[in-house]
């Protein structure tokens, strides 16, 4: 436990020491969604109805932009082979460091959700669901986004690669996040959608550890 | 095959064993080619015909449903490859044997070429039958997942230059893609989708006619005997490969 | 009785057996120094020692039981001094090492007496991306202090220290035998160790 802790407290420092390059996925997130009105045009009604999906596809992809920082550094700086010899095992080395890119990126995405979502004219019934959705969907963006992050390590042109590898997986995720804001903004309903989310989190949470962590292991031969 | 090679390489290193002894396996596979390939020519001559000949239209969709005796098998074969590869990255991952790995590594653009047959056959039968090319519903964006997972483990395979993590590495995503399998099987009874359900592998048995199921089994032992095929043959040329990289090494070093 | 020994061991990396037919016992108190010219296997060696490699043929024994089945029992006897620094640019010298201290359960006595030693008790305040290559180093050198890791494993430590950094490692090891430890270093410089064994690599193998 005092090795968990110990690893989340660093990569939590190092994520604060890096400011900078910690915000700048919340940035990516609103940036993109700016990019929105200015493309389909800023008729209120279109943006309500795409403001679900755009929220979920620009989260998407702000949690891939920073997928690199989740075990690139400490390999390249050799610290993951040094934390591999500790006394953690690897799996639980992997959900440690999940959790602190969570807090670190989901957590801030989550935060800014709502606002942007007001600013795309999304129905004010529809932001609780938003916030409950991405609650359980952006915990699944990083340990999917764990495994790829593993598998791609010391890799040529891993970042195109991690890509590749992640964003299949991560259409479930888009899917049922959008369907469960809209079924609640037409007022169908959410709790079918939000179940699935849920469902799915719990396997990931196993699975991820798992597979990111034998990834590890390879990496370090 | 003989002559060269293999044992005169294990004798310059003794560790070289542990590369198994790939000459059995390639007389098993010059063996079994030319059947295999026979089998294959023969069902797809006769299937075809059954397919697009000898079997009724249906009242519905006329001469669209002919699509399906390339569609269904095409669908059979994406999943079933997929598991075949799963199955042997396993192997490969419990009992280190190369030989799982280099099948696995085969069958996976196969396994995408019936994925992206499926895809295309399914696109153009829903042209006429459903109206559009294309809908994002559970069955169809599962598939298409599985052909985006099948190009991420061709792609992992190419970007390490140690054979053995990659063959790792790709094993470790062709088990975490397994989990899509279940979904792309119960999509259509778990969704409200514009896919129709199962209609062959039911609890019941066949749901359908006989005249149709003729063709659609025909066509099915047809692909089958065309992944076996086409799987040998790569495989062979893997191991080959393999061999080859293993001498030009052996004659680099002092 | 703390017996490392290694049997017969081959190490392949790709398509190429590295080494083959090495083998070695070491016993509390010894070094083991690791010789060969460059490619010859001396840091796959060692990465084979540390676990990060499964050897392909042959067996490597702790306590006459194999590294691979004592898992974390090993893990926690080694530690591993490799080409990188695993130090964190942005976090002090002091919060780099105490990082590493909590991650082995290490006290915080076990901290102050590892930054004295190596002399960085005057830079603990500091970012550690200020450092020196020599310093980074010497951070990197005093995770073997924080713990009480019976193997050391130690590859091309003295890198970019100073001939008075060198001394306090050559002082370090001389300690670590003194209370028992066992080394196994490849290593360029002659760090004084007085009876050190030594293990030539390369040569043997190929045709």
């Amino acid at each position: 436990m005092r090795a968990f802790l110990a690893i989340l407290r660093r990569d939590m420092a190092v994520a604060l020491a890096q400011g900078a390059a910690t915000l700048l996925s919340v940035a990516f997130f609103v940036v993109t969604i700016t990019l929105f009105p200015l493309g389909v045009g800023p008729d209120p009604a279109t943006l309500a109805r795409i403001s679900s999906g755009v929220l979920w596809v620009a989260a998407l992809l702000s949690v891939l932009l920073s997928l690199d920082r989740l075990f690139q550094a400490d390999h390249e700086d050799g610290s993951l082979e040094q934390i591999g010899l500790g006394p953690l095992p690897l799996e639980l080395v992997v959900l440690a460091k999940v959790l602190a890119h969570w807090l670190s990126t989901g957590l801030p995405l989550i935060l800014a959700a709502p606002v942007l979502a007001l600013l795309l004219n999304m129905p004010v019934s529809g932001l609780p669901v938003l916030l409950l959705a991405m609650a359980l969907g952006t915990p699944i963006l990083s340990l999917i986004g764990a495994i790829g992050a593993a598998l791609t390590l010391g890799v040529r042109r891993g970042g195109v690669l991690l890509s590749l590898i992640v964003l299949p997986l991560y259409i479930p995720v888009l899917i049922f996040g959008v369907a469960a804001v809209d079924a609640s903004i037409s007022g169908l309903g959410a709790r079918p959608h939000l179940l699935i989310l849920a469902a799915m989190l719990a396997p990931s949470l196993v699975l991820a550890p798992l597979a990111a962590g034998a990834s590890i292991r390879l990496a370090l031969e | 095959m003989s002559g060269l090679p293999w044992a005169a390489l294990a004798a310059t290193s003794s560790a070289m064993h542990r590369f198994a002894n790939p000459t059995v396996a390639l007389r098993l596979a010059d063996r079994l080619m030319p059947w295999s390939a026979s089998l294959c020519a023969g069902l797809f001559v006769v299937g075809l015909y059954y397919a697009l000949v000898a079997s009724p239209i249906d009242y519905q969709q006329r001469d669209t449903v002919r699509i399906m005796y390339v569609h269904v098998p095409a669908a059979w074969m994406a999943l079933g490859v997929y598991a075949m590869m799963a199955t042997a990255s396993a192997v490969g991952l419990v009992w280190k044997h190369p030989l799982a790995d280099l099948s696995a590594k085969a069958a996976a653009p196969i396994g995408a070429g019936f994925t992206l047959i499926c895809l295309v056959t399914g696109a153009l039968w829903g042209q006429p039958t459903w109206g559009t090319w294309w809908v994002w519903d559970a069955r169809l964006t599962s598939v298409l997942i599985l052909f985006f997972l099948y190009l991420g483990y061709m792609a992992l395979w190419q970007a390490y230059d140690d054979p053995g993590r990659a063959a790792r590495a790709a094993a470790i995503l062709a088990l975490v893609g397994v989990v899509n399998l279940p979904v792309i099987k119960f999509s259509v009874d778990w969704w409200n989708t514009l896919h129709q359900p199962a209609s062959v592998f039911t609890l019941q048995g066949p749901k359908i006619d006989p005249s149709m199921l003729k063709p659609l089994m025909l066509m099915a032992g047809a692909y089958l005997a065309f992944f076996v095929t086409v799987l040998i043959y790569r495989l062979k040329a893997e191991i080959l490969a393999r061999r080859a990289s293993v001498l030009r090494r052996a004659r680099a070093e002092p | 009785m703390m017996v490392l020994e290694a049997r017969d061991l081959a190490c392949l990396r790709g398509d190429r057996v590295v080494f083959e037919h090495v083998g070695f016992r070491l016993g509390p108190g010894e070094v083991l120094l690791l010789e060969g010219p460059n490619g010859s296997g001396k840091s796959s060696l060692l990465r084979l020692l540390a676990g990060f490699l499964t050897p392909l043929a042959g067996r490597l024994l702790w306590q006459e039981r194999d590294i691979a089945e004592e898992g974390e029992a090993y893990r926690r006897t080694i530690a591993y001094v490799g080409h990188l620094d695993a130090v964190k640019p942005m976090l002090s010298v002091e919060a780099n090492l105490r990082f590493w201290a909590d991650l082995h359960g290490a006290t915080g006595q076990a901290l102050e007496r590892a930054l004295d030693f190596f002399e960085l008790a005057e830079l603990r305040e500091l970012p550690a991306r200020l450092l020196s290559a020599g310093q980074r180093r010497r951070l990197n050198l005093s995770r073997l202090l924080v713990r009480e890791a019976r193997l050391w494993l130690l590859d091309e430590p003295s890198v970019s220290l100073d001939r008075h950094s060198v001394a306090l490692l050559g002082e370090a090891m001389e300690a670590h035998r003194a209370g028992g430890g066992m080394i196994v270093a490849a290593t360029h410089l002659d760090l004084g160790l007085a009876g050190a064994a030594r293990l030539r690599l390369g040569g043997e193998t190929g045709t």
